[in-house]
C-alpha cells in the first residue's frame, strides 16, 4: 500500500486555486467568474483538510466546515444579486455593469 | 491502492477545473464544477475525513451546485461573448498566477519533508462524533455566528428576489 506525500495534496491545492483565479480574472461571464471563486475556495478547503490530518486535530475539518456554510450564503446572496442585476440590464457581461465606474 | 487512487481522481479533478475555466458555455463549466467537488470529497475520505467528505457531497455538489444550476437555467445564460476588456488581465495575469503556482509549489515541496505521507486510516479524528464534539464546546460562538450569518443570507436573498419578482 503506497503512501501519498502530504506534499502532493497540497500541491493539488495549489493547482486549483490558481486555475481557479485563471477563471476568475479572464472569464466574462458573471456566473462562471462565480463559479471560478467556487472553486478557489474548495481548495482551500482540501489544504485545510490536509493540514487537519497533518497535525492529527480536529480543527482543520471545522474551519472547512465553516468555509461550506460561508460560501453557501455566499451563492444564495450573489445569486439573488445576479438575478437582480440581470432584471435591469439583460446580459450576463461583466463588462457591462460598469455604471459605478463612470 | 491509495496511491492510485489519489492520482486517479487528482487528475481528474485538475482535468475538471480547466474544464470549468475553459468552457464558454455556463452550464458545461457547472456540471465539470461538479466533478471537481466530486473527485475532492474522494481525497477528503483518503485523508480520514468523513464527515467532510459527506457534507463536500451534500452542501456542495447538491445545494449549492443546483441553485447555480437553476439560476443558469432562469437566466436562459448561452455562450459568452468576447469584448476583448480582457486584455490586460491576460497580459498581467498569466504570468502572475505561473509566479503564484511556482512559488506555492516551492515552498510546499521545501518545508514539507518527503517522508510526511498520508495512509489511509492513520487519522480517524474526522467522524460525525469528533467533528460534532469540537463543533459544540470550542467552536460553539462561531457556530452560532454562522446560523446568524445563514439568517442574514436567507433574508437577503428574498429581499433582492422579491424585488426582481414585481
Amino acid at each position: 500500500m503506497a503512501a501519498v506525500p502530504i506534499s502532493w495534496f497540497l500541491t493539488l491545492s495549489a493547482v486549483l486555486f490558481v486555475t481557479g483565479a485563471a477563471g476568475f480574472l479572464f472569464r466574462r461571464n458573471i456566473i462562471t467568474v462565480f463559479m471560478s471563486i467556487e472553486l478557489m475556495l474548495n481548495a482551500v478547503n482540501l489544504s485545510f483538510v490536509t493540514f487537519a490530518y497533518q497535525f492529527k486535530k480536529v480543527d482543520g475539518h471545522l474551519l472547512a466546515l465553516f468555509v461550506m456554510v460561508v460560501a453557501a450564503a455566499e451563492a444564495a446572496v450573489g445569486l439573488a444579486i445576479i438575478l437582480t442585476v440581470f432584471k435591469r440590464r439583460p446580459s450576463l457581461n461583466i463588462d457591462e455593469v460598469n455604471s459605478m465606474k463612470n | 491502492m491509495d496511491l492510485v487512487l489519489f492520482l486517479v481522481f487528482a487528475l481528474f479533478a485538475v482535468a475538471c477545473a480547466i474544464n470549468v475555466v475553459v468552457q464558454t458555455h455556463p452550464i458545461a463549466s457547472a456540471i465539470s464544477l461538479i466533478g471537481v467537488m466530486a473527485s475532492l470529497a474522494v481525497l477528503y475520505l483518503l485523508l480520514g475525513a468523513e464527515f467532510i467528505a459527506a457534507a463536500q457531497v451534500i452542501v456542495y455538489a447538491g445545494a449549492v451546485m443546483v441553485l447555480f444550476v437553476f439560476v443558469i437555467m432562469l437566466l436562459n445564460a448561452g455562450t459568452e461573448s468576447k469584448t476583448g476588456r480582457s486584455l490586460v488581465a491576460q497580459a498581467l495575469g498569466v504570468p502572475s498566477l505561473v509566479a503564484l503556482l511556482g512559488i506555492l509549489a516551492f515552498f510546499v515541496q521545501r518545508l514539507f519533508p518527503r517522508e510526511a505521507s498520508s495512509r489511509f486510516g492513520a487519522f480517524t479524528g474526522g467522524s460525525a462524533k469528533a467533528v460534532g464534539k469540537a463543533l459544540f464546546t470550542t467552536y460553539l460562538l462561531p457556530f452560532e455566528a454562522t446560523s446568524i450569518l445563514i439568517l442574514i443570507a436567507i433574508v437577503g436573498a428574498i429581499v433582492l428576489a422579491h424585488k426582481e419578482m414585481d
